[in-house]
């Protein structure tokens, strides 16, 4: 089985935010979330960089080990993905997770946290695949159909890859041989343990 | 004839200097200045100017951050930071520390009464029991504290549920019942403690007067406090351990209370940084809080003999408070507060 990962080459990214707009747009995300942003380090300066940034998907995931219900789930292509029926909206993910991918509709008492959302690499949740439920907790299941995450497909610089950790990595470290340089594989050391040696 | 060759001849070496002065005169001023560096040797595999040369990279900057942040377009500032590799830390804490600390603390509290109890046992009303009773607290003393007493119990064990629940209540009753128990307790936990706020400030208002630290509380500590039978130290409304309970209450349940509102209303106050230590410090205090509870439970039921009646009646017997609270029994007594039967028996001692 593959280990699907998510790579933000940052030496591509232009900060356009069309990966932003298709993920809202693929999973009707409701206002006020974002299960994928664009962060601009030293912006304006030089050595100016952007990250696409959303769920890495980690491995032995903090969120996972946190949550006080257990409402996370490891698929077999190594997909972090959660169950909306068991969360009960504590933030204790948000707390530990070290990339800010929980967000909460502010639904619940006082404005506070409802169930949470994220990234769920086009792979849903728990409800049969492809069902109307299923799309309207989690929004729409693409990895099933055999297509990778829509933010990286459609990504127009091709600076956000999506796929099989070992493919992406190859993929980056030739790009980096090829031009000579590489601002490295963000947060892949704290998402996965190692980053990218090239 | 001559005449126009001798002209041709001035115009063709004319030409020729100024053509000279028009190619030498542009490269002398392109020459670079002797003090300036060398041009960059090419090769075909470096680039001249190097891309990555101010790049930031994220190893360099968690060394000097605590966290990444950056610029976003999208109207949320919180988004803006990248990544903050502490929420590791927190992990560690809450995952096991956090459940150590609880553990042993707890389950320990629990042992040790239970060991005291085994050993030493309750400790008896002085004299027996008089029959004559005497007030002691007032009904709204006893609604304040039952008020914080009941809302405690409810938020101890909806707390303990959040840390320990999916280690001992999940297995038991599955993942969808614990899932709906978890998602009611945290409602309640978030409810009730608006209650207990309440009470502990009644509490506070009720009887702050009467546990200001007096010098009889030394001698009250260093008599062993009652547990040693040949001494018999006295005490006034509150000896030196509920006034340690007391305030010991009033501090931990202001940091509980303010913790928990940081934590429950995210983002108001504080940062994830802040969240993060808000959460060590709510469950660092409230483990203390339930031990320390548990110990002032045992000895307001089974561990003293005619002590519940105190908080659970408002009265006490009359040897009772001779025993454990003369010194409040005597003021009492003289500022008239008890019945004329009373203060007639009771100056026997």
């Amino acid at each position: 089985m593959a280990r699907m990962k998510f790579l933000c080459d940052a030496d591509r990214c232009i900060e356009c935010n069309a990966c932003v707009t298709a993920c809202k747009n693929e999973h009707d995300v409701p206002w006020g979330i974002n299960r994928r942003r664009v962060v601009t380090i030293n912006d304006g300066k030089p050595g100016e960089r952007s990250v696409s940034m959303a769920c890495m998907h980690c491995t032995d995931a903090p969120c996972m080990a946190v949550c006080p219900v257990s409402c996370f789930y490891n698929t077999a292509d190594g997909v972090v993905l959660h169950s909306k029926d068991l969360c009960i909206g504590c933030g204790y993910c948000f707390y530990a997770c070290p990339f800010g991918a929980p967000q909460y509709p502010r639904i619940g008492n006082f404005g506070s946290r409802g169930k949470m959302d994220k990234c769920t690499y086009c792979a849903g949740g728990p409800e049969p695949d492809g069902t109307m439920i299923q799309y309207e907790k989690y929004g729409n299941d693409r990895l099933v159909d055999g297509k990778l995450p829509l933010c990286a497909e459609m990504c127009s610089t091709k600076a956000l890859l999506a796929g099989d950790g070992d493919i992406i990595a190859q993929i980056y470290k030739e790009r980096v041989i090829a031009r000579g340089y590489g601002s490295g594989a963000w947060a892949w050391t704290t998402a996965y343990g190692a980053g990218i040696k090239v | 004839m001559t005449m126009f060759l001798r002209r041709a001849r001035f115009i063709l070496g004319t030409l020729f200097v100024v053509a000279i002065i028009a190619a030498i005169g542009p490269v002398h001023a392109q020459q670079p200045a002797p003090s300036q560096t060398p041009p960059p040797q090419q090769s075909s595999r470096s680039p001249i100017v190097d891309p990555d040369a101010d790049a930031v990279h994220e190893q360099q900057l968690l060394r000097e951050f605590p966290r990444i942040q950056g610029f976003i377009w999208i109207p949320d500032e919180r988004a803006s930071v990248l990544v903050q590799p502490e929420g590791r830390t927190w992990r560690y804490f809450h995952e096991v520390l956090l459940h150590w600390i609880g553990a042993v603390v707890i389950v320990g509290m629990v042992v040790l009464l239970a060991i005291f109890y085994w050993l030493v046992g309750p400790l008896r009303m002085p004299g027996g029991r008089s029959g004559t009773r005497v007030r002691r607290f007032s009904t709204f003393e006893r609604f304040s504290h039952w008020l914080t007493a009941t809302s405690f119990v409810v938020l101890a064990l909806t707390g303990l549920n959040i840390t320990f629940g999916k280690l001992v209540l999940l297995p038991l009753i599955g993942p969808e019942a614990f899932s709906t128990l978890a998602q009611y307790a945290k409602y309640v936990h978030n409810y009730i403690s608006f209650a207990f706020v309440l009470g502990l400030a009644l509490i506070v208002i009720n009887w702050v007067k009467d546990n200001i630290p007096r010098k009889i509380d030394i001698v009250w500590l260093k008599e062993g406090g009652g547990f040693i039978p040949s001494k018999h130290p006295q005490a006034g409304r509150f000896n030196a351990g509920e006034k340690l309970v007391f305030w010991f209450a009033f501090g931990a349940g202001a940091a509980v209370a303010i913790s928990g509102y940081l934590l429950m209303f995210p983002f108001y106050v504080t940062n994830i940084a802040g969240m993060q230590l808000a959460q060590v410090v709510h469950a660092l205090i409230a483990v203390a809080f339930i031990a320390v509870i548990i110990g002032h439970i045992y000895i307001g039921t089974l561990g003293t003999e005619g002590a519940f009646e105190a908080m659970g009646a408002g009265s006490v017997d009359l040897n009772w408070a001779k025993g454990h609270h003369g010194k409040w029994l005597e003021d009492e007594i003289a500022k008239g507060r008890f019945p004329q039967q009373v203060a007639s028996i009771a100056p026997a001692e």
